[in-house]
Formats: structure tokens, sequence, C-alpha cells
């Protein structure tokens, strides 16, 4: 009954949707306020639907109702409730209603809190937005219909994949898809402005909020996956350049881009042309990166993607909704209103560098990740693109791009002065110098390019400070008068130099892991120890034990700093009978921002047992400094100019203003 | 989405003995030469897996190479001897960074061009943007609506209030 109830409301939300894909549009060409408010409601009913579907196939994953196939394939009844619960997304048919419930709660927020968007704007973004919506119901109706039942119900599930038995699989695909689909929004809204053949500042200022809020949780997404990557796969590496990977950093770079292209309109009416493309742009690759990922083209070894129809109907939908979007806006582009003109030296002449640089960098992941697929194609010869490659190119892009970072926010609106700019900047690069000396002097030899490194993400830390000292006052005026202008001052300045300093803070963090780490790979005996960077490690002994649904086999490791006693540490290895898989549990201790890393390998017949220890100093930062982004990005998407509706800001707060950014 | 990607080809891979990547027996007592071997090891991709390294992967196949990989340095091999003898034998598909020619002139050039076309175009548009009479955008004044005034006046305002 309830996988038949969460089916037949997946088909009425899909019935919603279709409504809502004609009525509005309909009504906003023959402008009748009566058929565009349609929009408002049956978002927020599609919405409704599409929870009521979800809610259903979690009860029966819950509820381990192995009449259900993706249940069945998905679920066993011994795992513990989180589990049985995350599992829900945990293969492709739930991950696909996680998509389209996450597609129709952004429709739906944009009918909530979109009260003062013109009628005609919101009427055909919600028509864009449930276009969208149409296609994925279909799609997950037609090819991936989590609801089937089995004849014949077995008593037992297949069990999820172990790897994903994780506190992960809570938080990275809901995070990671409130980024991706989020980009449905500026996308609904850039294709609508082209319809309408109307963009003003005003609509990169009803854009902005709905960027940001996509472009923080990608940002925390794209973090937690990386994290988790990083402590499940037992090799400590934290960024493959995997093409699933790739799939996900292609929207937030382009996502990126467009966050700073629309600051340029929204505040001088610029860039109108370029934001629409790059709103486009950020959606379309998360439909390529929903393709790359969910038909198979990519991964020959994904078990899932085996049927060949999903992948050519999400090649339908990407190319019905990229092509068309495309064509629509080279119908429409040049009939759009150049904006305000500024000199080539200004914030906006920043600006545009920064997209210059972003769009580029964006370009190679596309090109790196499409590139063996292309060749393959067309040749039928095999040809890799890896790490090293993207290493390569990434770093050219970005060092000139953070050099130029702290430059933006300092820089004045229409025409610069960019010596005074560096002369501001002063202080950010004294810190920057000493920072590269003292690291020149501790390492001694190494590569010479660490301490430069260094002295680049020093440079930006102070960078992004200094933005926040010269407008505060600090150094000048009384602390007090400083801390009252600080408190005063928007917070949009304040999450810019959040997102800059993480950017810092992430750079810092993969010079620790990259350059200064160390790594031992050996096999001990009990009673052994090994050490590392003066901690050591006494192997103990293994113990068996039985968790809820695995045996594990854990080994029982002290841990002492300089002789003191800090910790123990107990990597495992699980096997899971009912996949007859085993995973690897690495065991982790963070100190300060450094952390040991410990994952065990294959036992030997004389009690011994292979294991491979790191030392990652600086590894939490890589992640912290992607909190510290999205950090940023609340507190941007927090500024009352921001938020849609807002009422009048009180009197009194005026001694804090500032001129104009 | 990795999860699913990553999960699914470490499963195919692990089974039945679970380890990961480099095992003790195969390092090699000079330091120096393991360094090289692991730096080596990281360009090349294990032909069995997706995008792995084989100094990440724990497959048999990736194993045999790795022990090729210090057989060679231990022979007195240069790296790019041993990457050369490798690419002779398995193809240019075991290199993760390809390398330059005729057929990855795109992948090479493609990013370096995208940076420089681009950088171009605003050049150019800069430098018409200097002489306004032959810029069209030059010209043209924007003329709001009454509406839009209305609108302008009440944002400045509210503007101007403190939030700004």
């Amino acid at each position: 009954m309830i996988p038949e109830l969460g089916h037949f409301a997946l088909v009425l939300a899909l019935a919603l949707a279709l409504i809502q894909a004609t009525v509005p549009m309909f009504g906003a060409r023959r402008n009748d306020p009566l058929l565009m408010g349609v929009a408002g409601t049956t978002a927020i009913g599609q919405f409704c639907f599409v929870a009521l579907s979800f809610a259903a196939l979690t009860a029966c994953y819950v509820q381990s109702d192995f009449s259900v196939l993706t249940v069945f394939e998905n679920s066993h009844s011994a795992m513990p409730l989180i589990y049985k619960f995350t599992s829900t997304w945990g293969n492709h048919e739930g991950s696909m209603l996680l998509w389209v419930l996450i597609l129709a709660l952004f429709g739906a927020m944009v009918a909530i809190f979109g009260g003062n968007l013109p009628d005609r704007l919101k009427a055909n973004v919600l028509g864009v937005q449930s276009w969208i919506a149409a296609s994925f119901f279909l799609f997950i109706l037609l090819t991936s219909n989590p609801f089937l039942r089995i004849a014949d119900p077995p008593l037992e599930g297949r069990d999820l994949n172990p790897l994903l038995q994780d506190l992960g699989l809570a938080i990275h695909p809901p995070m990671l898809y409130l980024g991706y689909v989020g980009f449905s929004i500026t996308f609904s809204f850039a294709i609508a402005a082209l319809i309408d053949g109307r963009v003003d500042a005003a609509w990169a200022r009803w854009v902005r909020p709905w960027a940001l809020l996509a472009w923080t949780f990608l940002t925390l997404g794209i973090a937690m996956g990386s994290y988790w990557a990083y402590y499940t796969l037992g090799w400590g590496g934290w960024w493959f350049w995997d093409p699933v990977e790739n799939a996900s950093l292609m929207p937030w770079i382009a996502g990126t881009a467009l966050l700073h292209s629309a600051v340029v309109m929204e505040k001088r009416n610029a860039l109108k042309v370029w934001t629409i493309l790059l709103a486009i742009l950020a959606f379309s690759l998360s439909l390529v990166g929903t393709f790359l990922v969910r038909s198979g083209v990519i991964t020959s070894v994904h078990a899932f993607a085996s049927d060949p129809t999903r992948g050519i109907f999400i090649l339908g939908i990407l190319t019905l909704f990229i092509g068309g979007a495309l064509a629509l806006f080279a119908w429409r582009a040049p009939m759009l209103k150049q904006g305000g003109l500024f000199a080539p030296i200004s914030r906006e002449g920043a600006l545009v560098l920064n997209n210059l640089f972003l769009v580029t960098a964006c370009a190679t992941v596309f090109i790196g990740t499409l590139y063996p697929l292309a060749y393959t194609a067309v040749t039928g010869e095999m040809l890799s693109v890896g790490a090293p490659f993207f290493n390569w190119t990434f770093a050219p892009l970005f060092i000139p791009l953070m050099v130029a970072v702290p430059f933006g926010p300092l820089m004045a609106w229409k025409r610069g002065d960019l010596l005074g700019v560096a002369q501001r900047l002063i202080g950010a690069a004294a810190i920057a110098l000493i920072g590269i000396a003292v690291t020149f002097a501790v390492e001694g030899g190494g590569p010479i390019l660490v301490p430069f490194a260094i002295g680049l993400a020093l440079y930006l830390l102070a960078g992004a400070a200094t933005d926040l000292i010269e407008r505060t006052g600090l150094l000048k005026v009384p602390v007090r008068t400083a801390l009252a202008r600080a408190r005063g001052l928007p917070r949009s300045a304040w999450g810019t130099a959040f997102a800059h300093a993480g950017l810092a803070v992430t750079l810092l963090g993969i010079i620790g892991e990259t350059q200064w780490g160390a790594e031992r790979i050996a096999d001990v005996k009990p009673g052994q120890v090994l050490s590392i960077r003066r901690f050591d490690f006494q192997f103990d002994g293994m113990t068996n034990r039985q968790g809820p649904n695995y045996h594990e086999l854990a080994a029982h490791f002290t841990v002492r700093h300089g002789g003191d006693f800090v910790g123990v540490m107990e990597p495992s290895k699980r096997s899971f009978p009912s996949r007859g898989t085993d995973t690897n549990e690495a065991a982790l201790m963070t100190r300060g921002f450094a952390q040991l890393y410990l994952s065990l390998g294959d036992p030997g017949p004389d009690g011994s047992i292979a294991v491979r220890l790191y030392y990652k100093p600086l590894v939490l930062l890589i992640w912290l400094g992607a909190v510290v982004m999205a950090m940023g990005g609340a507190l941007s998407l927090s500024d009352r100019r921001l938020r849609v509706g807002a009422p009048m800001p009180a009197r009194g707060k005026a001694a804090a203003m500032q001129p104009a950014e | 989405m990795r999860w699913l990607r990553h999960a699914l080809m470490i499963v195919a891979l692990l089974s039945p003995a679970c380890a990961w990547a480099v095992q003790p027996d195969e390092v090699l007592s000079d330091p120096a030469l393991e360094t090289r071997a692991r730096v080596l090891s990281k360009e090349l991709r294990c032909l069995v897996c997706q995008n792995q390294s084989i100094d990440d992967s724990a497959a048999p196949l990736a194993r045999d190479l790795r022990v090729l990989v210090r057989e060679r340095l231990t022979g007195g091999d240069s790296d790019q001897q041993v990457l050369d003898y490798l690419v002779a034998r398995y193809g240019e598909f075991v290199l993760l960074k390809p390398r330059f020619a005729w057929h990855t002139a795109l992948l090479w050039l493609g990013p370096p061009g995208v940076l420089i076309g681009g950088g171009l175009v605003l050049l150019l548009t800069a430098w018409r943007r200097r002489r306004p009479e032959a810029s069209p955008a030059g010209r043209e004044v924007e003329v709001l609506t009454p509406a839009e005034e209305a609108r302008l006046a009440g944002l400045m305002q509210s503007g101007q209030a403190g939030d700004r």
C-alpha cells in the first residue's frame, strides 16, 4: 500500500508539474494575473506530493519492506536504523527521487519567499523550473521507478553497499544536491529573463541569494564528500580528480563565477549578457554531471547504470535543456541592452578577470573529463586523463587568480587605482614575505615552491583582513569605534572576507598535507613499535568483534608522543557476510589541525599485520577552509539587502556607514 | 555522487582480499629509489581500474606494475626510460598525464586557448569602449520607466538608511 501511495503521489506531482509548466507561462503572455497565480500554488503542491512520495519510499526502507525491489537490493533488516534511513538515497532510483525532491523544494521556496518578485518573472521562473521537474519526473517514472514490487517478496535484503554504511551518506548527497540542483533556480531566472527580454540590476539582486544558497551548499557538499573519501577509502587521499568529483566541481566553479559577475550586474548594471550565460552554464554543468554519474558512460564497472535507456533519456533531457537554453540565449541576448561602462582597472575589471580565470579553470576540468570519452568515441583508442594532468594545469591558473583576489574588494567601482590598491596591500605583502622567509629558513632544502605557496596563502588571508581593517578603521580609531563599525558593516563585506580567507585556509591545508606529511608502510608484530614524527605506535594485538551486521577484526595501537601517552587507535577490517565484501576502517587521531591516519593491510601468517601510517599536518584546514567559505556564503546571504521582502532597516545604525563598495 | 562510484569500484576491486595499495614487501630499501618509484607510480594508471593510479590501487595488476617499475629503477633505468618502457608495453593509456602530441593537442592547448582567447576578447572590448563612437552601447542612454524610477528611489532610500 505504502509504495503504491508513493508511486501515485509521484504521478500526481508530474501532473501538477505539467500544469505549472504551461498555465503560468501562458498567463504571463496574456498578462493574466489569475493564470500567473497558479504557479505559486502548484509549486507548493508539487513539493508536497514529491515529499509524500519520498516519505513513502523512506518508510519502505525503514520498515525493510523487501517486496519493493530497490529496498530488497539495497537494504538489510539487521542494519542500524540510521543506515536504513539513508539507504533510501544510496542507490540510483532513490537518489533520483532525492534530486527531484530538492528541485521541487527550490520551486516551493521561490513560491513562498518570492513575494516581491514581479508577477510575470515569478510565473516564468516557476514555469521553467517545472519543465525541468516534469522531465525528471518522467525519467523516474519511465526508467527508474523506485516503487517497483517483487511478486515473491524475499525474506531478507541484499544489504546496502558496506562502504555507504557511513554517516557520510546522511550528509553528503543531500548537501551536494542542494547545491547542484539549487542552480536550477538561477537557470530558471535566466531563461525567464530571456523569455521576457528584460534584464536589469533588480534581476541580479533577486538571483543572487539563490546563487549564494546553492553555492554554499555545494561548497559544503563537495567538502563533505572529500572528507568522507579521505577517511573511508583507506589511502588518505582527499581529492582524486575523478570524473564524478569533477562533475560536482564544474558547477561549483561556474557558480563561483556567477556569484561574482552577479555582483557587477547588481551594482553597476553591467555584464548582463555574461551573467545570464553563466547562470545557464552553471545548471547545464549540473545536468552534465548528473548525466556523467547517472548514465554510466564513465563508469563501466558501475553495477547499476546497466540500463542504456536511462543514459539516453538523461542525454535527451540534457540536450533539450542545454540546447534550448543556449539557442534562446543566442536569439535573445543581442537584444539586451548593454549596461554601465567601466575602465579596465576597476572593481568591475577585477571581477571580469576573476571570471576569465574561473571559466578557464572550469573549461579545463570539462576538457580533461570529457576528452578521453570523446577520444574513444572518435578513434576507438583509449586515453587516460588523471590527477597529474589536472594538477599540472590547475596550479598555473589558480596562482595568478589568488594573487588577484585581494585586489578585487579594495578596488573602486568604475575606475580604480591599481597602484593605490597595491600600496594598501603592502601590509599583506609584508606578512607574506615574512612567511616565505620563515618557511624557507625552517625548510632548508625541499621544493622551492613551498615557501612561496605559504606566502601566497598568508597574503590571501591578510588581504581578506585588509578590507575589513580598512573599513572598520581598526589600527586608526579607538577599538570601541572600530567594533561598532564592524557591527555596522554590511554582512556581504564580511561574507567576501570570509570566503576569500577560506580559500587561503584550504590552500594552507593542501600545502601542509602534500608537502610536509610523512608516511610509513610496514609489517608489525604484536609488541612492536612503529614511529613517525616523534609519535610512537605500539601494536598491542588484534581483537575480533561483532557489529550489528558485520564481523570486525580490529588492531589495537597505543600511541605515545615523545613518550607521553596520547591515546589509542583501532583501525579495523570489517566483513559483511550479506554481500561477502570487506571494508577497511582507518583510524584517525586529530592533533590540532594535523591528523594521524592508520589503516590496515593484510595479516601475515606469523601474527603480524601490514599497516599504512600517515602523519598529515594541517590536513583539517583543507575542509575547514571550505567551511569558512560556506560561512562567508551564509553571512552574505544574511545581508538584509538580499533578503527578499526585508522590513525597513532600523534607524540609528548610520554611525557605521561606510563609503560605498 | 562520487561515493557510489568509488564504492562500487572498491567493492569490485577489493574482493576477495581487502587491502590497500603499496605493500610492505614492495618497498625498496634505497629511499631515493623508493621516492622515485612512488612519484612514477602516481603518474601511471592502473589499467583495470577507473581512474586510479597504481600507487592508489589495490588491484593485483597494479601491484605487478609497481613491482615492475621498481625492478626497472633498480636496474638503472631513468624515470623517462621506465615510462617509455611501460608505454611501449601497455600503450599510452597507462599514462595519467597524456603526452603532448597531435592527438592530445586539443587537451593541452584547450585551457590556455580559452584563457588567451578570453583575454583577447576582453582587451578588444576594452579597446573598443575607449572610443565611444565605435560602440553602439556607448551612445545608447537607458531610460527608466516611471515605475522603475519609483522603485529605484525606494531602493536608494532603504539603502541610505543604514544597511549599506
